[in-house]
């Protein structure tokens, strides 16, 4: 299939990634473009952790070429990939729960105090941290009162809602989430998702990674399916039902077979 | 539930509202364990004055400037052992070899300046790098081997004795330098005499308190110690972090090398043996969590200070030895278990 390229920011062409025998990444293209909330969906061993690995920087593709605004970037490791912009929350929840809010929104990015204090004795400026804690949380509405409460007296949902402020302060490009809802209750699991409109809304890309179809459907612009280590094709929410979906996730459906409108 | 958000699909739901503050979780549980924190700061502090109070009755000799003085001198070196301590098991680590280390540094110190004849202040050095290079060797082994703390330390810990033992030909080192012994000489506050030794300790402690509070490397020990993944995806180097805790932990070992030395009046080559644990004991009971990324070093001063206070107290009371280590290890076991208690509800 051909996607249509237009407005791509991130794009990967081809990534391959082998496993000794087992090809996790048989060539799989991806696209996002500017401003949309894209889902990858794909069963298990589709190869969707795979990708994101290779997108976020934790893993390095065998071959194939991946570009950001049409320049061509190679990630070594997450920190190499944040440093081009992208941000990633991880599955786990990323945090440090013994730890204040605002220190976990600047955890490995401390603000240093001014002048020599900063530069040679890398003291903290733990009121700018405190002030620019609550404008971050408080441009996705997260009512938090106390950035000095720690991370860990918070509910999942909360806590997400750090992992998420910390992402789009930092996130010049583009924001990963991997299964941001999984562990979260029906509520908190809505909570979350209004946050990641919010972050569209601020006019950041998301890549979203999901199990939970209902989710994907109520939020996603595009659907990337996954499978068998390739892009089987990318979907539009809202001209495609969720069985024909997941049939094409499996391989019940050939994508050939969906109607014209259902494919973005 | 699960029907009340399938109803809402496809269709977009209404925007559901903000993320809650905290009061809409459980507010007592959550209170509760915001207080803890605090609380379990302020436990030692209460044990350490329960026990001055106990021992005030006991002994009318407990309650005196002189005995306060004294006390601090005899907590010196494993007060300055604890700091070392700390910073690691801040990291979820833990230091056997501390102790040996200690005693390995001391002879270092000393046979350097007696048998080679070196100037005490390159003495002073040498046995100080002694006490960073095992802490090196601890740290190299945890991160790039990946080797439990407990167990690298248990071996470098008889590595360094044994070193120490052979070095010295288990025979103490006398004779040393009057220079070397400055932080054992005394000066007057009123009428109580203290050692430079014991402000050396208790400067040591507000440095590593403003270090661990205000700095990004501070930080950093507890953000390792609290959720490694997390902080090695933030972009923290968590290996350097590990390393640079260790031979940090060392040096500190040296300065209570030198400080043992100062006191002694002689390099030991058997002292050090009960420090592992004594450190082990006043860092625990001070409140930081064996489970590393909690706690507080002024917390392992006051348990420093709880573990002397026990020392001292029992000795006026004429208590025998053997029943003051018998008290540590009760003391440790207790601590241990409230850490564990407490966690589990966190």
């Amino acid at each position: 299939m051909t996607a249509n390229t237009s407005g791509v920011i991130f794009q990967a062409r081809g990534l391959v990634k082998r496993y000794g025998g087992v090809t996790a990444l048989d060539g799989t293209d991806f696209d996002l473009r500017a401003g949309e909330i894209m889902a990858i969906i794909g069963d298990n061993g589709a190869g969707k952790s795979s990708l994101i690995k290779a997108l976020s920087g934790a893993m390095i593709p065998d071959s194939g070429e991946m570009s950001l605004d049409g320049k061509v970037v190679h990630f070594k490791s997450p920190i190499d990939a944040r440093k081009h912009g992208i941000e990633t929350v991880y599955q786990d929840l990323a945090v440090a729960p013994a730890m204040t809010i605002a220190e976990n929104l600047f955890l490995g990015r401390e603000l240093l105090r001014p002048g020599f204090l900063g530069k040679f004795l890398r003291v903290i400026d733990k009121k700018r941290m405190l002030s620019e804690a609550v404008g971050h949380m408080q441009d996705l509405k997260i009512g938090i009162r106390s950035m000095k409460q720690a991370v860990g007296t918070l509910s999942g949902g909360q806590r997400q809602g750090v992992a998420v402020a910390r992402s789009t302060a930092f996130a010049k490009h583009v924001v990963i989430l991997d299964e941001p809802t999984a562990a979260l209750g029906v509520k908190e699991g809505n909570m979350v998702l209004e946050l990641i409109r919010r972050v569209r809304e601020r006019g950041l890309p998301v890549i979203l990674i999901s199990h939970n179809m209902p989710h994907v459907f109520e939020i996603a612009d595009r659907i990337h399916i996954q499978r068998l280590g390739k892009r089987v094709a990318v979907v539009n929410p809202k001209e495609i039902s969720m069985s024909d979906t997941v049939a094409v996730m499996t391989g019940a459906k050939n994508p050939e077979d969906l109607p014209e409108q259902a494919h973005a | 539930m699960k029907l009340d958000l399938e109803q809402h699909l496809p269709p977009m739901p209404a925007p559901v509202p903000v993320i809650p503050s905290a009061k809409d979780t459980n507010v007592m549980k959550s209170k509760l364990t915001q207080y803890l924190p605090s609380l379990s700061a302020l436990g030692p502090v209460i044990a350490l004055l329960a026990a001055g109070i106990f021992f005030a009755f006991q002994s009318d000799r407990f309650l005196s400037g002189q005995n306060f003085s004294l006390i601090l001198q005899q907590v010196m070196v494993v007060g300055v052992i604890a700091i070392g301590q700390t910073l690691i098991i801040l990291t979820a680590g833990i230091d056997l070899s501390c102790g040996m280390a200690m005693a390995l540094g001391s002879v270092v110190i000393t046979k350097f300046a007696v048998d080679l004849g070196m100037d005490p202040h390159l003495a002073v050095m040498s046995g100080m790098l002694a006490c960073v290079l095992i802490g090196y060797i601890n740290g190299a082994l945890v991160t790039s081997v990946k080797l439990p703390p407990f167990i690298v330390t248990l071996g470098t810990m008889n590595i360094a004795f044994a070193v120490t033992q052979l070095y010295s030909h288990a025979q103490t080192i006398t004779d040393v330098p009057q220079s070397m012994l400055f932080f054992g000489n005394t000066f007057l506050l009123g009428q109580t005499s203290f050692t430079y030794g014991t402000v050396l300790m208790l400067g040591l402690y507000v440095l590593t308190w403003l270090f661990l509070r205000d700095t990004a490397p501070g930080r950093h020990i507890y953000a390792v110690g609290n959720n490694p993944e997390a902080a090695r995806l933030t972009g923290i180097a968590t290996n350097k972090v590990l390393i640079g805790v260790y031979m940090i932990a060392g040096l500190f070992y040296g300065i209570a090398a030198l400080l043992s030395v100062a006191r002694m009046g002689v390099g030991d080559p058997q002292g050090g043996q009960t420090d592992n644990l004594d450190s082990i004991t006043a860092v625990v009971l001070g409140g930081t969590s064996l489970f590393g990324g909690r706690g507080s070093i002024m917390g392992t001063l006051v348990g420093v200070l709880i573990v002397g206070v026990f020392r001292n107290g029992l000795t006026l009371m004429g208590v025998s030895s053997v029943y003051q280590i018998l008290v540590t290890g009760v003391l440790v076991i207790a601590a241990v278990a409230t850490d564990q208690l407490t966690h589990k509800k966190g």
